[in-house]
C-alpha cells in the first residue's frame, strides 16, 4: 500500500482539527452556572448521535456511487432511506400499534437491520449488479424505485389506522432531539464496526471502482464484493435513520450524501477510499456539528437545519457541478 | 389514427364512464336526464373532476415531452427539474405581498416564476459536458431541492407551511368541483398549442447547431416550450398541487412504442397520460371507498412498477 500523498494527510488533519475545535464549541458555548453536568450530558449525547449520522451518511453515500459506478447516485436518490421507512410502515401495519410498541427498542433495531440489509442486496445487488454498463438505465430506475418506496409507505399510511399512522409518523421524522440515549451505544458501535470494515476493504473498494471487467481481471471476485459493500450500505443507512429518522424534509432529494461526496472528491482529489471514506464522514460530520450550533444556538431554530443543508449543499454542489469538479 | 392512439382511446372511454359513476353518492349516469339531483351531482362535481384528472395528466405528460425534447435527455420531467417548486416559490411571494390580489394575477405570477425557474435550469445544464447524461437529472433534481428548500424556509418563517404542502406534497382532485378547476383549461389549451410546433421541437432536439443549420429560430421555439412547459406546471401547483412522475413516464413509454416523431406521437402522449392519471384517480378513490388516497400516491407506486417492467422488459433505446 503505498503511503498517502502528504496533501491528503493535511485535508484529513485539517478536517479532524476543525471538527474538535467544532464539537468543543458546541459542549461548551454558553455553559452557564447552572446544572453543568446535566447540560454536558444532554450535548455530549446529542453531539455523539450528530456524529454518529453524519458518518454513516458520508461512508456510505461513497460506498454506495462506488457499487454504482456512478458519482451522482446517492443511497437516498436510490430509495435506500424510503425502504427503510417502507419497513417501518410495513412492521407496523402488520403487528399493530401496541405489538409495535412492545418490542423493546435494541432489539427491533438489530431485526430492522437485518432485515433491511437482506431487501437491500437482493433488490439493488440484482440491479447494479447485473449491469452498470447501461447507466441511463440504472439511474432511472433508481429514481424510479425511489418514488415507489415513498409511494408504497405513503398508501400503506393511509390505509392502516389512523393511531397505527401516528406511531408511523413519529418513528420516520427526523429530529436530533429524538436521538436517543438507549440506541446510540449500539447504533454507534455499529457504525463504527461498518466504517472499520469498510477501511479495511479500502484496497479492495479501490480496485472495484475501476469497474468490473478491470476489476474481475485483476483477480477480484466482484460479485461478493457488491454484495459485501452493499450489506455495508444497509447497515450504515439503517443506523443513521433510525437514530434521527430521514434527513430529507420532503421530495426525492436528500442530497446530503450526494453534497458530502462532492464535496469530499473536490477537495481530496483522489480515487483511493483510504482517503474517500474517512474525508467524507469528516465532511459530513463538520457539517452537521457546524449547522445545528449555529441553528440551535445563533439562530434558535432546530427545525430548519435541514432546509438550510439542502439550500447551502445545493448551491454549492451546482457550483462544483459546473465548475467542472463533479464527473 | 394510429393503432396505439385508438387502443388508448378505447380504454379511456370505459374509464371515463366508471369515474363519472364512482363517489360517495350512487348515481346512475343514464338517470341524469330524468333526475335533476342526478344531474346537479354530475354537472357539478363528477363531470369537473373527471376532466381536471383528464387535462391534467394530458397537459404534464404533454409537458414532459416537450422538455425531454428542449433538454434532450429523457430522465427529466416538470417534477423534476425545478419547474413546480419555482411556480410555488412565485405564488408564495405574491401571496405574502399582495395577498388581496385576484386569483388571476397570482396564477400569471406563478406562470412567470416557473418560466423563470425552467430557463435557469435550461441555462445550467448548457454548461455541463454533453456527454455526462446523467449529470443533466441530477442538476435538476438539485435545483428543484435548491428552490423548494426556499420555499420551505420562507412558508415556515411565515407560519404558511399547510398552504404550501398542499403544492409541493402530493397532489390530489378529491377538492375539484365546478369552479374550483377551470383553471387547468389553460393548461389543456397550452399542451394543444404545442401540436403545431411539434416538428420545430423535433428538429431542435437535434441539437443547436443542427437546429440552426436547417434554418430554424432557436431561440423562439425554446421559449415556446419553455412557456408550455411553465403555464402547465403553474396551473397545475395552483389548482390540485404538482402530480409526480406523470410527466417523466409517459413521454419515455410512449416513444419506446412509437418512436421520437413528435406530431404523431403527441397525441399519444396526452391521451396516455390522460388515461394513465384516471385510472390512477380511480384507484385512489376505490381502494378504501368512501374515503380517498390521493392520486398522487397510488400514481408513484402503480406508474414505477409498470415504468420498471417496461425498462427491463425490452431492450433499452433511450
Amino acid at each position: 500500500m503505498a503511503p498517502a500523498r502528504p496533501g491528503n494527510i493535511r485535508l484529513l488533519g485539517g478536517l479532524s482539527l476543525l471538527l474538535a475545535a467544532a464539537s468543543l464549541l458546541w459542549l461548551f458555548q454558553g455553559l452557564g452556572d447552572g446544572n453543568r453536568g446535566f447540560i454536558m450530558q444532554l450535548r455530549a449525547i446529542k453531539l455523539a448521535a450528530l456524529i454518529t449520522v453524519a458518518a454513516g451518511i458520508g461512508v456510505s453515500t461513497v460506498l454506495f456511487q462506488t457499487v454504482a459506478g456512478n458519482r451522482v447516485l446517492t443511497p437516498s436518490i436510490m430509495g435506500f432511506d424510503s425502504l427503510y421507512v417502507l419497513l417501518q410502515t410495513a412492521m407496523v401495519a402488520s403487528f399493530g400499534a401496541s405489538g409495535f410498541a412492545a418490542v423493546s427498542d435494541v432489539p427491533k433495531f438489530v431485526m430492522e437491520v437485518a432485515v433491511m440489509c437482506g431487501l437491500a442486496i437482493v433488490l439493488f445487488g440484482t440491479l447494479l449488479g447485473q449491469g452498470t454498463r447501461d447507466i441511463g438505465r440504472t439511474i432511472l430506475t433508481g429514481i424510479i424505485l425511489g418514488v415507489m418506496f415513498r409511494s408504497g409507505s405513503q398508501l400503506l399510511g393511509r390505509l392502516i389506522d389512523p393511531n397505527e399512522f401516528a406511531v408511523v409518523q413519529a418513528a420516520t421524522v427526523a429530529n436530533f432531539s429524538r436521538a436517543n440515549s438507549t440506541l446510540l451505544p449500539a447504533g454507534a458501535a455499529m457504525c463504527a464496526a461498518g466504517i472499520a470494515v469498510a477501511m479495511w476493504l479500502a484496497p479492495r473498494l479501490d480496485v472495484m471502482a475501476l469497474g468490473r471487467d478491470v476489476a474481475v481481471s485483476l483477480g477480484l471476485r466482484f460479485g461478493r464484493m457488491i454484495l459485501v459493500t452493499l450489506g455495508l450500505v444497509a447497515v450504515l443507512v439503517s443506523v443513521s435513520t433510525a437514530l434521527v429518522g430521514p434527513l430529507s424534509l420532503f421530495g426525492p432529494a436528500a442530497f446530503f450524501g450526494l453534497v458530502v461526496t462532492g464535496i469530499a472528491h473536490g477537495l481530496a482529489q483522489t480515487h483511493r477510499h483510504e482517503v474517500l471514506l474517512p474525508a467524507a464522514a469528516l465532511i459530513a460530520a463538520n457539517i452537521l456539528v457546524i449547522g445545528q450550533t449555529v441553528f440551535e444556538r445563533v439562530i434558535g431554530q432546530q427545525a430548519a437545519m435541514p432546509v438550510v443543508i439542502e439550500f447551502a449543499g445545493g448551491l454549492f454542489f451546482l457550483y462544483l457541478l459546473l465548475k467542472g469538479r463533479i464527473r | 389514427m394510429s393503432r396505439p392512439l385508438g387502443a388508448t382511446i378505447a380504454v379511456l372511454v370505459p374509464l371515463i364512464l366508471a369515474s363519472l359513476m364512482t363517489g360517495a353518492a350512487s348515481i346512475h349516469v343514464l338517470d341524469a336526464l330524468s333526475d335533476p339531483w342526478t344531474m346537479l351531482v354530475l354537472m357539478e362535481s363528477r363531470l369537473p373532476r373527471t376532466l381536471a384528472v383528464l387535462l391534467t395528466g394530458a397537459a404534464l405528460s404533454v409537458a414532459g415531452l416537450l422538455l425531454q425534447a428542449l433538454v434532450r435527455n429523457r430522465f427529466v420531467g416538470p417534477d423534476t427539474v425545478g419547474t413546480a417548486e419555482s411556480a410555488a416559490l412565485g405564488l408564495l411571494v405574491i401571496t405574502l405581498m399582495a395577498p388581496a390580489s385576484p386569483i388571476w394575477v397570482k396564477i400569471c405570477v406563478a406562470s412567470l416564476s416557473a418560466m423563470a425557474g425552467t430557463a435557469l435550469f435550461v441555462a445550467l445544464i448548457r454548461r455541463l459536458p454533453p456527454k455526462e447524461i446523467m449529470l443533466v437529472p441530477i442538476t435538476g433534481i438539485v435545483l428543484s431541492g435548491v428552490v423548494g428548500s426556499v420555499v420551505v424556509y420562507i412558508a415556515w418563517q411565515e407560519d404558511l407551511m399547510q398552504y404550501i404542502t398542499t403544492w409541493l406534497m402530493v397532489g390530489e382532485f378529491s377538492g375539484v368541483v365546478a369552479g374550483r378547476y377551470e383553471m387547468l383549461w389553460f393548461a389543456g389549451a397550452a399542451a394543444g398549442l404545442a401540436w403545431f410546433a411539434a416538428d420545430r421541437f423535433v428538429i431542435l432536439s437535434l441539437g443547436e447547431e443542427v437546429a440552426t443549420g436547417l434554418g430554424l429560430g432557436t431561440k423562439g421555439v425554446m421559449r415556446f416550450g419553455l412557456a408550455v412547459v411553465a403555464v402547465v406546471s403553474a396551473m397545475v401547483v395552483t389548482t390540485v398541487g404538482m402530480i409526480p412522475f406523470v410527466g417523466l413516464v409517459v413521454p419515455n413509454i410512449v416513444s419506446r412504442v412509437m418512436g421520437d416523431n413528435l406530431r404523431r406521437s403527441l397525441p399519444m402522449v396526452a391521451a396516455a397520460g390522460a388515461a394513465l392519471l384516471l385510472s390512477c384517480d380511480l384507484l385512489g378513490r376505490l381502494l378504501r371507498y368512501p374515503f380517498e388516497i390521493p392520486v398522487g400516491t397510488v400514481m408513484g407506486f402503480i406508474g414505477s412498477i409498470i415504468f420498471l417492467y417496461l425498462l427491463y422488459r425490452r431492450p433499452a433505446r433511450v
